[in-house]
């Protein structure tokens, strides 16, 4: 149920709870990252351009880490290349998703034998919140991966949030208490 | 799923051992910085990293780095049978699949000695399609090109147009971007019922829609004054530095392949090679690379058409025609040392292969890339540049990463 | 007009002498003159230059690794005329060396075109082959602190790096 679904009271107020109207904010202007690196980077173009139109879901790509909350790993990553994604990742300000778009970012796709150089999955330097299947992926799947990562964030909660619930998965008891 | 647990932690100093700085900051004169352009930047291109070294906004100096997007194409060739090898051909130049595809089957094929018995209609296909795609690797050179310095529009204008091909190319193979529909001996199927029809149809959308762009991006006058005399790469230092396609012919040089080599259907069909003329500056400057791609727009819509013609007439469908019936079931060529090139759109790309001739599987299959010549030429012409030019002198060399760093 | 293999191949050989040749294999369908690796710049720069041929591009560098069993390394040059349309072969054979310490050395034609510069950097990227008169020999497609020459025949790949595991 979207927050506008919401009766309306008496003078135009919806009453809502913080962590819907945190959440509703959050996932309507998901900025990502423009960050192409390979096959998939071309099929991301189109998704942006006027035939896929991501702008109607307040999708608008950034060119900066900085600005951005949704990072598009569109590619095969190589070891030269991975320390760099991992730099890019830190420089992103929290809340951030991560989209591995495309086989090679989600386990190294046709190059997982013979690929000396390419790392397996984006998922070994970045926590990855959505996988996009397909070699490339169509434009439909990277719009239906945008989809399922705003139904992830409607999800969220301020009791938990991701990045808490990360830190709790990456330390032991131990750890916290000392 | 809960978050992931990573093993991998990030250490700064990492940057710096994997791809060293080539200018020393000990060095530097007064006023002298270094900027680093990429991995990460929208105008690179992909992930090339350029690391210059200015004075104030003069490019003094220029360092390509590249090898970010390595994927080991010479090893996967060396351990897979020459069919499974199509898939990996694909994603290197990944905007011209069609191109290159038809460069390596031709190699095979010739290797095998069947290349002179492939029926003429999948000659015709093969080259429809690879016009095709040719028209569609030109798109995004220009789109980008625009994108690169400040011009939204075209972008978006021939990525709608763009759309169309991708559609007209997945109705025929199945996939989007990267085919794998020439086989080595064939095709992967025959034109779907209605296609030329179809291709037809797309063909009369498109020759306006050239003629708009070529008004609303080549002749516009910002552009002009933007890309005429920025750039400009003499003729002898092109072939020195081994430039091919339309970066050699925007430096007046009238040579293309198809027909100097005049392979495939290609000395059948009646089209023009446009060469750089230097109309508004200098010959072999910024404009003359964008206005000979949008020229070779134009004659790859007047090969598709003849391409048409005769895939409606002379090599008309029939019910007995199967475009997999040469193709072989073990390919093993002879013991021998190969070498074929091609035009792609961005240039004279070549296959070199050495076969031992008792195994499925080549010994070695060097890529001659034709970005990865290209782009050695950028540090030569882009010395006393501002840096705002540099981006304008790398977008019209139409670079793919994929197939710099293979 | 245009001159055959043995056209070229004797005027090499007017010019350098006989030595210069180790063997030459025309019963292949694209013919290759194999020459002794001191002597390849030299006859590149004659090939390049001479008003008969003009050389004038480099098509392809290859190098290639014959295995540890042959112990050879071999780089392959294609040389292409534009005015003349003519295609010429010319091989280079070399030890492989050891590939950690010891490397073999080949004369770089870097300077004669510059299009070698990158094939080369290439091919000592992926072969470690030294090109000795190289104006920047260093690695060119994989990171700096790679370990070992990846399309070596006995290549085996590391472990980790920069503590990402490599294999799957």
């Amino acid at each position: 149920m979207s927050l506008l679904d919401h009766k309306f009271g008496q003078g135009g107020i919806v009453v809502s709870q913080l962590e819907d109207v945190l959440n509703w904010a959050r996932l309507s202007s998901l900025f990502p990252m423009s960050f192409g690196l390979a096959c998939c980077a071309i099929e991301m173009m189109q998704t942006f351009t006027s035939g896929y139109d991501l702008d109607r879901f307040g999708i608008i790509p950034r060119p900066s880490p900085r600005q951005s909350d949704v990072m598009i790993v569109a590619g095969t990553v190589t070891f030269k290349m991975a320390d760099r994604i991992r730099r890019l990742y830190e420089q992103m300000p929290e809340p951030r998703y991560v989209i591995s778009m495309g086989s090679c970012s989600n386990c190294g796709g046709p190059y997982w034998e013979h690929g000396y150089h390419v790392v397996k999955g984006v998922d070994r330097i970045v926590p990855v919140d959505i996988y996009v299947p397909g070699c490339p992926p169509r434009p439909e799947a990277l719009i239906g991966g945008f989809l399922k990562l705003q139904e992830k964030i409607r999800r969220e909660t301020l009791v938990a949030p991701k990045a808490v619930e990360r830190f709790l998965a990456n330390h032991t008891a131990e750890q916290i208490q000392s | 799923m809960s978050a992931q647990s990573l093993s991998y932690s990030y250490n700064p100093l990492d940057l710096e051992a994997s791809e060293p700085l080539i200018f020393n900051t000990a060095n530097l004169k007064r006023g002298e910085i270094i900027i680093n352009m990429g991995p990460q930047h929208p105008s690179t291109h992909g992930v090339l990293r350029l690391e210059i070294l200015t004075d104030g906004e003069i490019v003094k100096d220029v360092v390509p780095h590249m090898g970010y997007l390595h994927r080991c194409y010479e090893k996967h060739a060396e351990k897979l049978p020459y069919n499974q090898v199509i898939p990996f051909v694909d994603r290197m130049d990944y905007l011209a699949a069609m191109n290159s595809e038809h460069a390596y089957a031709m190699g095979v094929e010739r290797m095998l000695g069947i290349d002179k018995d492939i029926p003429a209609r999948v000659e015709y296909i093969r080259v429809l399609v690879a016009e095709l795609n040719r028209i569609s690797s030109h798109f995004v050179a220009i789109g980008t090109y625009g994108l690169d310095i400040g011009a939204f529009t075209p972008f978006l204008w021939v990525m709608r147009d763009r759309e169309h091909i991708n559609r007209l190319l997945e109705w025929l193979s199945g996939a989007r971007m990267l085919y794998n529909y020439i086989w080595i001996g064939g095709l992967f199927y025959d034109l779907p019922v209605g296609y030329e029809d179809r291709c037809k149809e797309f063909i009369d959308y498109l020759k306006p829609k050239l003629v708009e762009l070529q008004k609303v991006i080549v002749d516009n006058k910002i552009f002009i004054e933007r890309t005429a005399n920025i750039g400009v790469l003499p003729l002898d230092l092109a072939i020195n530095y081994g430039v091919t396609g339309p970066m050699l012919r925007a430096s007046g040089l009238k040579f293309d392949l198809r027909k100097v080599d005049a392979y495939s259907v290609y000395p059948e069909l009646d089209f023009d090679i446009p060469v750089g003329t230097g109309e508004m500056g200098t010959t072999g400057d910024c404009w003359d690379r964008t206005q000979v791609r949008v020229k070779e727009c134009f004659e790859s819509v007047r090969i598709i058409e003849q391409c048409l013609e005769k895939l409606m007439g002379e090599h008309k469908r029939t019910r007995e025609f199967d475009p997999q019936a040469l193709v072989p079931k073990k390919i093993r060529p002879k013991a021998m040392d190969f070498y074929v090139r091609a035009e792609n759109p961005k240039g004279e790309l070549g296959f070199f292969f050495r076969t031992t001739g008792n195994t499925d599987v080549p010994f070695r299959c060097k890529v001659r890339a034709p970005s990865f010549v290209n782009l050695s030429v950028l540090q030569a012409v882009s010395k006393n540049v501002m840096i705002a030019d540099l981006v304008a002198i790398l977008g019209s060399f139409d670079i793919v990463m994929g197939e710099i760093d293979r | 007009m245009s001159y055959t293999f043995q056209e070229i191949q004797e005027a090499i050989q007017a010019q350098f002498g006989n030595e210069v040749v180790v063997s030459e294999n025309i019963a292949l369908q694209q013919p290759q003159l194999t020459l002794t690796k001191e002597s390849v710049k030299d006859v590149c720069l004659f090939l390049r230059d001479d008003a008969r041929f003009f050389f004038d591009q480099l098509s392809c560098l290859t190098a290639l690794d014959n295995g540890p069993a042959k112990n050879t390394l071999e780089v392959i040059y294609h040389l292409y005329s534009i005015p003349f349309n003519l295609s010429f072969i010319v091989k280079v054979e070399t030890e492989r060396g050891d590939g950690k310490e010891q490397l073999p050395e080949i004369p770089s034609v870097a300077g004669v075109w510059r299009t070698a510069d990158w094939h080369e950097r290439e091919a000592f990227d992926m072969y470690g082959i030294k090109f000795s008169g190289h104006p920047d020999l260093r690695r060119i497609l994989l990171p700096a602190d790679w370990e070992g020459y990846p399309l070596r025949k006995d290549y085996t790949e590391q472990e980790y790096y920069h503590g990402i595991k490599v294999a799957y």
